[in-house]
Parts: structure tokens; C-alpha cells; sequence
């Protein structure tokens, strides 16, 4: 129902009015009673604290500057339109008609957000209030009004599902609310406001190309390591497929990285892309611990580095030869130039990764399939030849019985 | 059990009892029974690590340091059972037994051509070409099981200690023997646990001669009446050197029975449902 989203305390209905239309303590005498209704049947009660602490609260005209079809001094009117925002904000109001939001209000789509759902209706604030809608601490919570509802997820059928419940678990969120840093991102820091675009659009700072630059705006250390690395590399030749911040960080659910079930779930991530080397991952002791979900043993992330990654045949790279002992004794202070032949990604099913390990694989296949044919014929027959023998002691016992 | 003791030649109600395993066999059968089934259950998690199931016990037995200390600990006492057997066998070489007496006859445990004529023999039997082959002290599947555990011994527990003192191992072979130990260890694993919880299962208890377990190497006694059926040439050696008597001993004691019933019965419902588990994870 589009009436829902129109503001409704605009709507009022023109009959038993005493008062006139004018500055607010004039309308209030009407309006502060519960009992008015539009003519639809909804509420239009203003609560006057509400209009106290507006930043709107001195406007020149008062109630009818934003409720224009109210002519001032009638103690009668009919239906009115929604508060034009535009006649005093006109570049944000068209700002906010380029963003998703508002070609989806244009397109007919009611439920998407418009200037009162994010900036509130007679309780505007302003935004360094810490009480306003659109305080930097209060964002998550007025945009989880919609991306925090999993019904209106639902309803709207919202890009990303409850994005409100992951924000609040992020590293972000948690600096923010318990940390009280009024530096960390919320929303809007990413996505922007009135511009708010889509990622899709190339101008948008979620965009994948912008993501670094976005994300870098206060992780420089960790942008200028990625640029330089393979993955940053790539992107910067426009691969769009390489990986960038939010692939292994996500996007609004941005964990601690030492949260151990964070280590162990990014290990994943590499495997969406390198799939060999995540398969011989796990072949390892390694892999399989970290499979299990205890991070103590080596993830991907210990060998190669994280942002700064780059290939072993580059010197600079941790798993190169002049490197490599020196990332292995971060776990192995005893490691020496023979420890570090092992291969931490071998595949025992193909002689590339050495023919003894591939022989003592066969080797040892043979000798499971030998053992357990010969035995598992030898069990079967054995069942089969008991069983007989019980049943023909049993006859032949009863019959004594029976003697 | 009518079966077994209609016959009216078998003698008093009560039966004779003669000796088959002493103390010490007894005791490091239960240490091997016990530390075995502790690596299975630490050492499964890991190689089926991506199962559900895998991450639910290692959690259950208190996270991956409590799983890596119980297989260590367990493998620690099973070398130590091993190699106190070895040093025994060794022992009783110079002693008694002699080295002819270790190495061939009755009382040797290495496959000799008697073994290969019995097993022939006793598969024809199974397809009912002929007669059960009389069997000795030792059968020819006793040796199998034997010698399975003293390869495995060498295999997984070389490997074994390869990976758990990876640095000192490196001082003298080259890193890539940590990949074939990986392999072989979890390969070997697999096929004693696979091994153990069917086949030696089925021979030593769950047949239906035996079933649901024949007690003999937790109380360490015999049946006349076994001993007459299932391993005959051993009886009638011991009765034409006169040494039957020498053998005959008290019904088996009430606590090793109950240690019997309740530990092993245990080892075999774990044994079997594990293998239940490893069969289904393969599978799916």
C-alpha cells in the first residue's frame, strides 16, 4: 500500500478542525490529539516534543512551509500532499532522484526510502545531533529499518538479504557501538547518501573497481601492499575478476582477522579461485586441521601473505627459495634447507609432484584393494560355512535333546 | 548352547581349563586393544576432515591440541608395548625357545608351508570341498594378524614420529618424505583400523562359533573342548609329550571375564560403528 510509505501525518482530514492552518502551535491544538485521523483513517498526530528538538523547528511559515497546500489561517482543510522537501533542499532532492533508491520511488515502487524513512518527518535532526536518524552512530540502525528487517527484505526483495544483522557483527559495527570510534564506516561512508548508487554503476564507490579505493580511504597501509601484489595487480589491468577487498573480507560482515573462525573460513575463499591448490591443501595436516575449524596450523594466508601476495618466482614473494625457510620457521624455528622440500601442495595422484610419492600412493592403494578382496572373500565364505555348520549342530543337538 | 555340551565323553559340567596366553600377552593385548582404539578415534577426524562428523568429535574430544596429545600418548604406549614384545621374543630366543624354535615350528610365529596347505584347505572347506584342515597353536590368519601389526607397527608409527618431530627428522632426509608419510601413514591407518574392525573382528569373535566374543586373550584360558576342536595337532602334541597337565589351570578369573565383556565388547561396538561411519563417508 502506497499509503503507508507516503507520509501520513500529511493526509489530514478536514472535518471537526477548530483551529486553523498556520505556524505550529496552531495546528498542534488539532494535531497533538491521537484522535486525528486522514481521511483514509490513519493516524495524524504530531507529538510536539518531536517538533521541538526539528531542526525545523524555527522555519520561516512554520507547519505550512513543507505542508504547502494548507493556506494558512483555515481551520478547515482537505486532504494534502506529501511535505515538498524540494521547495528549500532542491539539490539533494535531485541527487536523491539519480540514486537506486529514488528511481525505484519514481518507478513505483513504494517502499523504497525517501527523504522522511532516512531524515525522520517533524523530528528531523540535524546530523551531528546524537539523536537525529542520520547521526554517524545512528545510520546502521535507521537503514536497518529496511536491510535489517528480514520482512522487508522479504517484501521489497532487497539486494543482499538482512545486511542489517551482518553490519552489526562486523568488525565496523563493533567499533562504532562498543568502541564509541566515530571514524569507523558505517552505510553511508561506503555507499554514500543523496548519491547513492548502485554497484553495478561504475561511479559507485562499492563498485569492484572502486572497492580499493573505497576501503583505502583508511586502510592506506593495506591498499598500497595490495596494489603491489599479484591480485592488486590484476585489478589495476582491469581484471575484474581478481580479488579485492571485500572477496576475502566480505562486504558488510568484515570480521576480526584473528577471529579464528574467520582464518579458517577465508581459506575457502582462495579455494573459489585456486581450486587445485585448496584440493592438495587439504591433503596435508595442515589443511586438515584447519578443515576441522581450530586455525592453529598453517592457513594460505601464512605462507603467502595476505594483501601483499605475490608468485614464488618472484624474490619479494614469501614461498620464494630465498624466502621460504624463513616463512616456515614462523611455525618452525628448527626448520633447515631440507625441511622446506616438503611440498605443501603435492599431488599424490600425478607424477609431477615426484614419482616416489606417486608410487607409494599406488603402492598402498594396491595393498588396501589386495587385503581387503583376499579377506573380504575369506569373511564371506568363512560366514557362509559357519553358519551351516552352527545350524547343523543345532539340529543335531535338539535331536539329542529330543533322545 | 546345547551344542556344546551334549556329548556325554566331554568330562565334568565345569570342563578343563588349560593355558594359552600368560599375563604379560593378556595385558599388552588390552594396551594395544586400548591405545589402538584411542589413535582411531583422535586420528579419523583429520583424515575424514571434510565430514561434518570429523569436526563434531574433534570438538566432542576437546578440540584439536586434546586430539593431536591422545593420539600421541596412545602412540607412545603402543611403541613401548611393541617394542617390550620384541625384546621378549628376543628373550625367550635365548632362552627357551631357541632360534630354530623362534624362527620355524609350532611355536613360531613366521609363516611356514604348513600355513599355505591349511588356508588352501580351509577355503575348500568354506565351499564345502572338504574336511576343516586340523589347525596348530597358530593358525595361518593368526599369523596374518600378527604380522599385519608388526608391518604397521613400522609403517604407521615411523611415519607417525616422521611427522611429529618433523625438525629433527630433516637434519638427515629430505622434506618431501613429510608428503609420502602424510600418505602412508593415513593410507596404513585406514587399513588397520579397516582391518582390525572386520576381518579380525569377524575371526577372533564375531563368527558365528564365536559369537558375540571369544574371551581367550583377556582371560588367557582355554576350553578342553576348544582346544580338542579348534586346534587339534596342538592338543595332540601336548598329550603325546605328556604336557597337557602341565597346562591345566583354574576357570578364568571373574574380572578378566568382566574386563572381557565390558572393554573389548566395547572396542567392538566402537570398532563396528566405526567402520560404519568410514564405509558411509567413502561412499557419499
Amino acid at each position: 500500500m502506497k499509503a503507508i510509505v507516503a507520509p501520513l501525518f500529511l493526509l489530514v482530514a478536514s472535518w471537526g478542525l477548530p483551529s486553523w492552518a498556520g505556524p505550529a502551535d496552531d495546528c498542534i491544538e488539532c494535531h497533538a490529539k491521537a484522535t486525528e485521523k486522514t481521511a483514509a483513517g490513519k493516524a495524524a498526530k504530531v507529538v510536539p516534543e518531536d517538533l521541538a528538538g526539528s531542526v525545523h523547528k524555527r522555519v520561516k511559515g512554520g507547519c505550512v512551509a513543507c505542508h504547502e497546500d494548507v493556506a494558512p489561517g483555515k481551520d478547515k482543510h482537505g486532504a494534502v500532499k506529501p511535505a515538498q522537501c524540494a521547495s528549500c533542499h532542491e539539490d539533494e532532492v535531485k541527487q536523491y532522484a539519480g540514486t537506486l533508491h529514488g528511481k525505484a520511488k519514481a518507478g513505483g515502487k513504494g517502499l523504497a526510502a525517501s527523504c522522511a524513512d532516512c531524515h525522520g518527518s517533524h523530528d528531523i535532526r540535524k546530523s551531528d545531533d546524537p539523536k537525529s536518524k542520520t547521526n554517524h552512530a545512528n545510520i546502521d540502525a535507521t537503514c536497518s529499518a529496511c536491510h535489517g528487517s528480514d520482512a522487508m527484505v522479504k517484501k521489497a526483495n532487497l539486494p543482499g538479504g538482512n545486511i542489517g544483522k551482518q553490519y552489526a557483527d562486523s568488525i565496523h559495527a563493533k567499533a562504532i557501538h562498543e568502541k564509541k570510534l566515530d571514524k569507523a564506516p558505517t552505510c553511508s561512508d561506503c555507499h554514500g547518501a543523496h548519491d547513492m548508487r548502485a554497484k553495478a554503476d561504475p561511479e559507485s564507490p562499492v563498485n569492484r573497481a572502486k572497492v580499493t579505493e573505497t576501503c583505502g580511504t583508511c586502510h592506506g597501509k593495506a591498499k598500497k601492499a595490495y596494489l603491489k601484489s599479484t591480485h592488486g595487480k590484476l585489478k589495476s589491468h582491469n581484471v575484474q575478476n581478481a580479488p579485492g577487498c571485500t572477496d576475502c573480507h566480505g562486504a558488510h560482515g568484515v570480521k576480526e582477522h584473528d577471529l579464528p573462525r574467520w582464518q579458517v573460513d577465508v581459506i575457502k575463499e582462495c579455494g573459489t579461485c585456486h581450486l587445485d591448490y585448496i584440493k592438495s591443501y587439504r591433503d596435508t595436516y595442515h589443511g586438515q586441521v584447519t578443515e576441522l575449524g581450530f586455525a592453529r596450523m598453517a592457513t594460505c594466508s601464512s605462507c603467502h601473505g595476505s594483501h601483499e601476495i605475490l608468485p614464488k618466482d618472484n624474490p619479494d614473494s614469501k614461498v620464494s627459495d630465498r624466502n621460504r625457510l624463513a616463512t616456515c620457521q614462523a611455525c618452525h624455528p628448527k626448520a633447515n634447507a631440507n625441511f622446506v622440500k616438503f611440498e605443501p601442495h603435492a599431488n599424490k595422484h600425478s607424477l609431477e609432484s615426484g614419482p616416489a610419492l606417486y608410487y607409494t600412493t599406488k603402492f598402498m592403494q594396491f595393498l588396501l584393494a589386495g587385503v581387503f578382496t583376499f579377506f573380504g572373500l575369506h569373511t564371506i565364505l568363512w560366514l557362509y560355512r559357519s553358519l551351516k555348520v552352527v545350524a547343523a549342530r543345532r539340529a543335531a543337538g535338539e535331536s539329542e535333546e529330543k533322545r | 548352547m546345547a551344542a556344546v555340551t551334549a556329548p556325554a565323553a566331554v568330562p565334568a559340567p565345569a570342563g578343563k581349563h588349560y593355558r594359552r596366553f600368560g599375563p604379560v600377552e593378556r595385558v599388552m593385548h588390552a594396551l594395544l586393544m586400548i591405545t589402538f582404539l584411542g589413535c582411531t578415534i583422535t586420528g579419523l577426524p583429520p583424515l575424514f576432515s571434510d565430514h561434518a562428523w570429523a569436526a563434531g568429535l574433534a570438538k566432542a574430544m576437546g578440540g584439536f591440541k586434546a586430539i593431536a596429545l591422545i593420539h600421541r600418548i596412545c602412540a607412545a604406549v603402543m611403541i613401548v608395548v611393541f617394542v617390550a614384545h620384541v625384546l621378549r621374543v628376543f628373550h625367550a630366543a635365548v632362552t627357551r625357545v631357541g632360534l630354530l624354535g623362534t624362527l620355524w615350528g609350532p611355536y613360531s610365529m613366521v609363516p611356514q608351508p604348513v600355513d599355505i596347505v591349511d588356508a588352501w584347505r580351509h577355503i575348500l572347506w568354506f565351499v564345502g570341498r572338504g574336511p576343516r584342515p586340523p589347525f596348530d597353536r597358530y593358525t595361518y590368519w593368526e599369523k596374518f594378524d600378527y604380522w599385519a601389526v608388526f608391518w604397521g607397527m613400522f609403517i604407521i608409527g615411523g611415519s607417525g614420529l616422521l611427522l611429529w618431530f618433523p625438525a629433527a627428522f630433516s637434519s638427515f632426509l629430505p622434506g618431501w618424505m613429510f608428503n609420502i608419510a602424510t600418505v602412508v601413514h593415513g593410507e596404513e591407518a585406514l587399513l588397520a583400523v579397516g582391518f582390525i574392525f572386520t576381518i579380525h573382528f569377524f575371526n577372533g569373535h564375531l563368527r558365528p562359533e564365536k559369537f558375540p566374543m571369544d574371551l581367550v586373550i583377556f582371560t588367557g584360558r582355554i576350553t578342553e573342548h576348544e582346544l580338542k576342536e579348534e586346534r587339534p595337532k596342538e592338543y595332540a602334541r601336548l598329550v603325546a609329550q605328556g604336557r597337557l597337565a602341565q597346562l591345566e589351570t583354574t576357570p578364568p578369573e571373574p574380572g578378566a571375564k568382566r574386563f572381557g565383556w565390558y572393554v573389548g565388547g566395547t572396542a567392538v561396538v566402537v570398532g563396528v560403528l566405526t567402520i560404519v561411519v568410514i564405509v558411509w563417508s567413502v561412499i557419499l
